[in-house]
């Protein structure tokens, strides 16, 4: 049966809410580490998990997830030790994706990606430098293998290419609410609500709203418009700031309850 | 009929499709955020070359800046020595010291037509840093430059002339802190500033339109060195050469004469230690296959896909991945690439300084390197007329110092 994550937007949407949708990289400190702080996400509150792929060329993220990511490969996580992770965290029963550079997939080997995936129980892929008219091998793959497919619009977008995308979309449609990489932003961006408006023209599918929320507040403030609140930065950040698991575990349990709560009182 | 050097282009029948596809390579693998930029400047870049006021503006200004067209100049005495004739196309000797002033001229150009007025350029040994400081100065724009912190530090000259020239340059300190560091950073600089400034990429690699948009700008090499080679001799060469990063002097060499089916084309990549030992950047003997900087093309790296760290003396040619048209030209079959080690590019360096009074830049060196057996074996095949025409693709100033240490000098 399918996992896909427009599930669990649906019962955000039941409970007059948004969700809130989880990032980390596999990897971080290490892979049983990063799948202690997934779980704590899941614990503390979030409705759909993002796990990301450690590449050598992140060329969408800022200087946080980026650190983080650059940790992971020198530590030596493998693809496989990103799809262990996946089953590990899919286990709990939160629907679970990965955002992945295009590189390692295309290298692993599309079709045998989508399958290996599926049977680790994630439910689909985030692809930030893979558009839909350049992807016709995941789609294809993804659709063998029930997955979600989850596209990227952004303020650039034109009117003709959000239509394209968010057709191409399973899942959710993940808008990104400002032109620039990702990290946590003092400010949320005031090109997110258009964007929102202009995504749902198109699709009845929810739209998460990405780059730069981190805390409750601005969570309540994206919450407002939004189907879904994206958070990454903010808790690798939290991570990167504790000098011990268990502390850098409390402060994310502590982040999410407070991005958590921000997503209901909307 | 002979064409002038400023014969307007050909298109050749190994150019992309309208989506960037070069057979199995290129393409556009790119964040959507970029899309509509990229979109933007192919429309632009394609309305601007099929505008005669345009394409006339930038031969002025390559013509009367940048001291184009090159010279095309008979190497007698290393023609000798080998037994064939050498003929190198003397991009040695435009302003700044190299072919790539013909792009940073011509995106800048572009860029002035588009309205905007600030330019980021990523940089490795500095070189298109240099370019393009320099072409924003001559246009009055804003310049950044992009250069990893590793190379920061080994170039410190070329800094400085980025400075003088008012250039900010900013060290980045991510990743392998080198040239593929450099391009994530400007492109992720680029997201946030790209409704007022152009990104002017470096070589004939990354998303459509820039690895044809940067060898239109560059092709005027082989433009004028199939004049000159058939006004000076009255034939086309027998082959030609050029060394391959990214590949920005070769594919400008190469295009006018890809359809010239009796024309040999060689293409010759940083061997660095040997390939064997692993230690190089010969991205096409490698020949995995790979989406790199927003272009399926061929890439160093891993079994899970992580970029691999190229290592070349020639900092100029020390890249992980390649132009995607060359990816297609070696596997189609119509260019021959061949590694070249550190040993053997500093051995030709050597050996053109002291045979023609000639210091290639280590860069161009791998290209005689490589050139110079092709023409030892034309040369016994058919005789000293044999015709070998090498791309002199920039002088060798900037690699002094490489250059004491290797010879102890």
């Amino acid at each position: 049966m399918s996992n896909t994550s427009a599930t669990a937007f649906e019962k955000a949407r039941a409970d007059g809410r948004a969700a809130l949708v989880g990032y980390l990289p596999a990897g971080y400190p290490d892979v049983d580490g990063g799948i202690d702080a997934l779980r704590c996400l899941v614990d503390s509150g979030c409705d759909v998990i993002e796990i990301g792929l450690p590449y050598s060329d992140p060329v969408m993220d800022g200087p946080t997830i980026q650190a983080a990511a650059q940790h992971a490969l020198e530590g030596g996580v493998r693809t496989r030790d990103v799809l262990r992770t996946v089953e590990a965290v899919a286990a709990t029963g939160v629907p679970t994706l990965v955002m992945t550079y295009w590189n390692p997939v295309e290298r692993y080997g599309v079709p045998r990606f989508a399958a290996d995936l599926a049977s680790a129980g994630g439910a689909g892929l985030i692809t930030p430098d893979l558009t839909p008219d350049s992807a016709p091998e995941w789609i294809a793959a993804a659709d063998e293998h029930d997955l979600d497919k989850v596209f990227l619009v952004a303020p650039s977008s034109t009117d003709a290419r959000v239509a394209m995308t968010t057709a191409a979309c399973r899942g959710f449609v993940y808008a990104t609410a400002v032109m620039g990489v990702t990290g946590a932003r003092t400010t949320t961006s005031d090109l997110a609500g258009p964007l929102v408006a202009r995504t749902r023209q198109t699709t009845d599918l929810p739209v998460g709203v990405g780059l730069g929320v981190s805390n409750g507040d601005q969570a309540a403030e994206v919450a407002s418009y939004a189907d879904g609140v994206i958070v990454g930065s903010a808790f690798v950040r939290a991570l990167l700031d504790q000098d011990d698991r268990a502390a850098g575990l409390r402060a994310l349990a502590a982040l999410t309850e407070d991005l958590a709560a921000g997503v209901r009182r909307a | 009929m002979t064409s002038t050097p400023h014969a307007p282009a050909r298109a050749s029948s190994y150019d992309a499709d309208e989506r960037g596809w070069f057979g199995d390579f290129g393409g556009r693998f790119m964040p959507e955020a970029l899309v509509a930029a990229l979109d933007e400047l192919t429309e632009a870049w394609q309305d601007a070359m099929a505008d005669p006021a345009f394409v006339a503006s930038f031969e002025a200004i390559c013509r009367d800046y940048a001291g184009t067209p090159s010279r095309l100049y008979e190497a007698r005495r290393l023609s000798d020595k080998v037994g064939a004739r050498i003929l190198l196309k003397r991009e040695d000797l435009n302003h700044t010291g190299a072919h790539k002033i013909r792009n940073v001229l011509g995106q800048a150009l572009l860029t002035q037509r588009m309205g905007k007025k600030r330019v980021i350029a990523e940089t490795g040994a500095g070189q298109h840093g240099v370019a393009s400081a320099t072409a924003a100065a001559y246009f009055g724009m804003e310049c950044t430059v992009y250069m990893g912190a590793v190379d920061v530090k080994r170039q410190a000259l070329n800094v400085a002339r980025m400075n003088l020239l008012g250039a900010k340059v900013v060290s980045v300190d991510g990743g392998s802190a080198t040239l593929k560091d450099a391009i994530n950073e400007a492109l992720r600089e680029w997201v946030s500033t790209v409704d007022h400034t152009a990104y002017l990429f470096g070589t004939a690699a990354g998303p459509h339109p820039f690895p044809s948009m940067v060898r239109d700008f560059a092709r005027g090499i082989g433009d004028e060195a199939r004049a000159q080679c058939l006004e000076q001799y009255g034939v086309l060469p027998d082959a030609i050469a050029a060394c391959v990063g990214g590949g920005s002097n070769a594919i400008g060499l190469y295009q006018a004469f890809l359809d010239d089916e009796d024309v040999a084309i060689y293409g010759f990549e940083p061997g660095g230690d040997g390939v064997e030992t692993g230690r190089h950047a010969a991205t096409i003997h490698a020949a995995d296959s790979g989406v790199l900087h927003g272009a399926r093309t061929y890439v160093l790296q891993d079994e899970d896909g992580q970029t691999i760290e190229s290592h070349s003396i020639s900092a100029g040619l020390d890249y992980p991945g390649v132009g995607p048209q060359h990816a297609h030209l070696a596997k189609t079959g119509r260019v021959t690439y061949l590694p070249i080690t550190d040993a053997q590019a500093m051995d030709a360096l050597s050996l053109l300084s002291r045979t023609e009074g000639i210091i290639p830049a280590i860069e161009s060196a791998h290209a005689i390197a490589g050139a110079l057996d092709v023409a030892k074996r034309l040369g016994e095949e058919k005789g000293p007329d044999a015709t070998v025409l090498i791309n002199l693709s920039g002088r060798g100033d900037k690699d002094m110092e490489t250059a004491m240490e290797w010879f102890d000098l």
